[in-house]
């Protein structure tokens, strides 16, 4: 195969991870390693660098759009971004000593944890309107909208928070992911943030976390253009596209489509790791 | 003297930083990749295994210089390190807002992220 039939099916295969990444509100990134490194055949290691430019790519543009509609939390997104960024900066400083088949068994780990939340339905918790400590020191309080007007609410446990957005930094870089799952984990559930506003923050965090790493990985050697300008105007492409379909169109039975794609490559990224051939 | 900018004028502005920096990101890397395939587009795939790349699409300087010799390469790397930069941008902008609504402890806690950001993509290590 050269170079252009490549980057064609390369360009291609990303713009269906975007687009039902972006269907389904489970970030095309973390489909875009599997891709590249099981249909492909492409060190891992250039895998994790593109995949990062998909995450840039696919969260900032749907940053752009929140962020003007008030859901987003600026101050929650960048006080959460000090543990992030050190997250990110220590998963590149590891990354250089993990073997590709280790960082092959940790991803299907952590794609099995996908899907496996992807099928529970998620617990609501009441919004938090009395003051938290903390969050009035830190100015976390805020108001979003709501069909009824704005709402009021608070942040809780920051300190657990904090250290979550710790993990999910260390994450995004081993794997090349956004790590959008451990982001509004540790917002809704465990800061009690409303689940807009912990989505929509989460998704504006993502861009932040994966540039560090990105960063670091293009100095590396690990973003190569060939393969990177492909993945990412076709996850650029398709997550831009899911955004206009989702208005329109009742797709809720593509998520267990995009589960049963995260299963089988969870089982073929395991089965890689532990035989020692990606 | 003017307001002091309000939260909202800050959403706004950030929105179209980022929807800007993705555009401008895109067009280059698009031009880039379309020159890449131009120039290699025939080359046989050598992607199986990890061989780096070469130090002039690994560093800013060398990418930009290599950009301005019309290496397709070097400006479709170009157009993924602006990519990599926008959401930098944005920590930037997001600390000047801090700054102009004199609110000192978010200077602070955003000065650290930024640092964090512009160190690696400076330095590039670990």
């Amino acid at each position: 195969m050269n170079l252009a039939s490549l980057a064609l099916l390369v360009g291609v295969g990303s713009l269906a991870a975007g687009l039902l990444g972006s269907l389904t509100g489970l970030g095309g990134g973390i489909i875009v390693v599997p891709m590249l490194t099981l249909l492909f055949h492409i060190d891992m290691r250039y895998a994790i660098g593109a995949s990062l430019i998909a995450v840039i790519a696919t969260s900032s543009g749907a940053a752009a759009a929140y962020v003007r509609e008030g859901y987003t939390n600026v101050r929650v997104a960048i006080l959460l971004e000090i543990a992030t960024t050190i997250g990110a900066l220590t998963g590149a400083m590891l990354s250089g000593y993990a073997s590709p088949a280790k960082l092959s068994i940790l991803f299907g780990v952590v794609l099995i944890a996908t899907a496996l939340r992807s099928f529970r339905p998620r617990a609501e918790h009441a919004i938090l309107t009395t003051p938290d400590r903390l969050s009035a020191f830190f100015q976390l309080d805020s108001t979003y909208p709501t069909p009824s007007g704005p709402q009021r609410y608070s942040a809780r446990r920051i300190p657990v928070g904090f250290a979550l957005m710790l993990v999910g930094g260390v994450l995004s870089a081993l794997l090349g992911i956004g790590a959008g799952i451990i982001k509004v984990l540790a917002m809704d559930q465990v800061m009690s943030l409303p689940f807009k506003v912990s989505t929509t923050t989460s998704n504006f965090m993502i861009g932040v976390t994966a540039a560090v790493s990105a960063a670091v990985y293009l100095h590396r050697g690990q973003i190569d253009p060939a393969i990177s300008f492909p993945v990412m105007l076709g996850a650029g492409g398709g997550a831009l596209l899911g955004a206009r379909i989702l208005t329109r169109a009742d797709v809720r039975w593509l998520r267990p489509l995009f589960t049963a794609i995260v299963l089988v490559a969870a089982v073929e990224m395991l089965y890689k790791g532990v035989t020692g051939t990606i | 003297m003017a307001t002091r900018l309000s939260d909202h004028e800050v959403q706004q502005a950030i929105g179209g930083l980022l929807r800007l920096g993705v555009i401008i990101a895109a067009v280059v890397t698009c031009v880039g990749g379309a020159l890449l395939l131009a120039q290699h587009g025939g080359d046989p795939v050598a992607h199986q295994t990890f061989q780096g790349e070469p130090a002039a699409l690994e560093s800013i300087v060398g990418i930009v210089r290599g950009a301005l010799s019309f290496d397709g390469d070097a400006i479709a790397q170009f157009g993924l390190l602006l990519l990599i930069a926008t959401p930098v941008a944005r920590v930037a902008f997001t600390l000047v807002a801090f700054a102009l609504q004199g609110d000192r402890k978010y200077v602070v806690i955003t000065s650290i992220v930024l640092s964090l950001l512009v160190y690696a993509l400076v330095f590039g290590k670990a």
